[in-house]
């Protein structure tokens, strides 16, 4: 009876949680509809464990767990991506240009998601700070366009470029650190950026930001419609799709993986750590200067207050609710936590509360992400034929 | 083969190795005892180049190595296999084999090295699409020196192959080891097990708290009474 124990329990500290929020009456229902749904799920674990409902309750976990290993699967099956990139094509045709606006947000944020895959999924090293290479796109193309008049296109390129010196300069400092220290430092790392900006008026015009940023041509096209956005969005987000696969399955990938795992062996197996650990900083910076040059060109404005340290933990959030080093589970990620807190616009105020409730359940119930990634799926079957077959090719 | 003229590393403040002299002659075994803390470990990976020596010098073959990077130092022949089984645990056995034969370029070779290092230790082979992190501690440790022998080294360095592992498990790797070592390629060996690995060398050198106190062949060793009371626990 000591799961039933808890349900009391688990009442009053909901209860207690809501008190400052929502007054005392309404958190002594808030604390009893807790202890209700708490008392429902134990009992009905404890009949799906051992009572009358443990053949279905079976039967439905092996339904869903196959249909979920299926999608795994098909995300990495090349067939379906012609289809989804018609769906894809298609799309801002069948929505209005405030969603069409939410996409092109999403895949920006798709492309900063992948960027920091590649540090934190690929090569294991925890960067909370990764908001400052984004800003270090988005400010070299605001201040060279709005100072020099530099277009679009060759910002790209320097923006890219200027963030994965940044990734590298960031990169120096930290190569003997590990785990925490490198958080921590990181993290600093993203506030200087910050803070710089935010004060160095006669350059950034501190707080104001920069006012009217130039807008691509394509020819002699001038890209501002939405989906315009959209498809420019589109074409970067599968070019960075395809280099960031490439360099995942490419002696670099391996050697980041071998980082991932023990830095130590990696480098007794002659792995360069110094290299190996700079080019992933270089490599996931680059990601974020794209998004960031995109990003000023689509809002012509930008600011300080863009790039706050919680958008460098939105952007882990999504790497981590999809899946550590899966690109299609990073692009989940990214997807849900964009779309998804526009769909609930209505309860702005329960946000942060929302997604805080998200990620602590989706460590408890699925810490290895939405869709896991392809190496790491598996995990301790140990005599599975097929893995035999995939061995012996 | 491999010289260390009067070593000095620091951990910090710490003076971890406080002049370390020893040699490893070319076809030998040679291995180090000590009680813990006595800079073993430190000495290993001072000749991996992880650890910087801030003074003193490591030659290879009358090369000065001290001052490269780890990877140039696995390039020259020198590979180790460190403390407590060490694998890549999300990878799997085979990757883990590819993953010692990183710097190499030679496919073919590298797939020869592969079943080489399967016939040495045959149940790699039957584990060899399993991730390294289900593997049991005597087949990780198998498999940590599989990896080594990768990359092909002229020398290998061994800390603590038997920690922790069933004697039945800990005879067969030194079968292995035994067999490494008549095809040519040095072992350099850490041990606190020191009946092990006085057994198996043959040369040896005693270390404390940073230093080399005593080197000598095993059988003068075994009888010395400070190591048979210190290490033999006689």
């Amino acid at each position: 009876m000591s799961a039933y124990a808890r349900v009391p329990l688990i009442g009053l500290w909901f209860a207690f949680l809501a008190l400052p929020l929502a007054g005392w009456k309404n958190s002594l229902w808030i604390g009893l509809g807790c202890a209700a749904v708490v008392f429902v799920v134990s009992a009905t674990r404890a009949s799906v464990q051992s009572g009358a409902l443990a053949g279905p309750a079976d039967q439905i976990k092996k339904r869903f767990t196959s249909a979920w290993r299926f999608i795994e699967e098909k995300s990495y099956d090349k067939r379906y991506f012609s289809i989804l990139l018609l769906l894809i094509i298609a799309l801002p045709w069948m929505l209005d240009r405030y969603s069409t606006d939410v996409l092109v947000i999403t895949g920006i944020y798709i492309m900063l998601a992948l960027g920091l895959n590649v540090v934190v999924g690929f090569a294991g090293l925890l960067d909370l700070g990764y908001v400052a290479f984004y800003a270090v796109g988005a400010y070299s193309y605001a201040l060279l366009n709005s100072w020099y008049g530099l277009s679009f296109w060759p910002a790209l390129g320097v923006g890219v470029a200027s963030s994965a010196l940044f990734g590298v300069i960031l990169g120096i400092p930290v190569l003997r650190l590990r785990g925490d220290y490198l958080a921590i430092v990181t993290l600093g790392f993203g506030e200087i950026i910050r803070l710089v900006l935010n004060n160095w008026d006669n350059v950034t015009q501190g707080p104001n930001g920069i006012l009217g940023i130039g807008r691509p041509y394509l020819g002699e096209m001038r890209l501002y419609k939405p989906m315009h956005f959209y498809y420019l969005v589109v074409i970067l987000c599968i070019v960075t799709i395809f280099i960031v696969n490439r360099l995942d399955k490419s002696r670099l990938g391996r050697a980041w993986a071998a980082m991932r795992e023990d830095e130590t062996v990696a480098e007794c197996t002659g792995i360069n750590i110094v290299y190996t650990k700079l080019s992933a900083f270089a490599f996931g910076a680059a990601w974020a200067g794209f998004g960031g040059v995109v990003f000023s060109a689509k809002q012509t404005f930008i600011s300080p207050e863009s790039f706050t340290f919680f958008e460098s933990v939105i952007i882990l959030c999504m790497v981590v609710l999809g899946g550590m080093a899966s690109i299609p589970g990073v692009m989940l990620g990214a997807f849900i936590l964009t779309v998804l807190p526009e769909a609930l616009r209505e309860l702005t105020l329960f946000r942060p509360m929302l997604l805080g409730g998200a990620m602590v359940l989706m460590m408890v119930l699925r810490p290895q992400g939405l869709l896991q990634a392809k190496g790491q799926r598996h995990h301790l079957e140990r005599d599975e034929p097929k893995s035999e077959a995939e061995a012996g090719k | 083969m491999l010289e260390l003229r009067d070593i000095h590393f620091y951990y910090g403040h710490i003076h971890a190795l406080q002049g370390v002299s020893l040699e490893v002659r070319s076809g030998q075994v040679v291995c180090l005892i000590g009680s813990n803390g006595a800079g073993k470990s430190s000495t290993l990976m001072a000749i991996c180049g992880v650890n910087a020596v801030t003074r003193g010098e490591i030659l290879l073959e009358g090369e000065a190595i001290h001052a490269r990077e780890p990877d140039e130092i696995v390039k020259r022949g020198i590979c180790q296999v460190p403390e407590g089984r060490r694998i890549f645990p999300q990878l799997t056995v085979l990757e883990n084999l590819e993953m010692g034969a990183f710097l190499r370029n030679d496919a073919s070779g590298v797939k020869e090295d592969i079943d080489y290092a399967c016939s040495l230790f045959p149940v790699l082979h039957e584990r060899r699409a399993q991730k390294g992190g289900t593997l049991s501690g005597g087949e990780q440790q198998m498999l940590a020196i599989a990896r080594a022998l990768m990359s092909k080294p002229r020398l290998l360095l061994l800390d603590e192959p038997s920690l922790g592992l069933a004697p039945r498990i800990i005879e067969t790797i030194f079968e292995v080891l035994a067999r490494i070592r008549d095809e040519g390629t040095g072992i350099f060996l850490v041990e606190q097990n020191a009946h092990l690995a006085l057994n198996f060398s043959d040369w040896a050198y005693v270390m404390e708290t940073g230093r080399i106190i005593m080197g000598d062949e095993p059988g003068v060793l075994r009888d010395s009474p400070a190591v048979r009371e210190a290490y033999l626990g006689e």
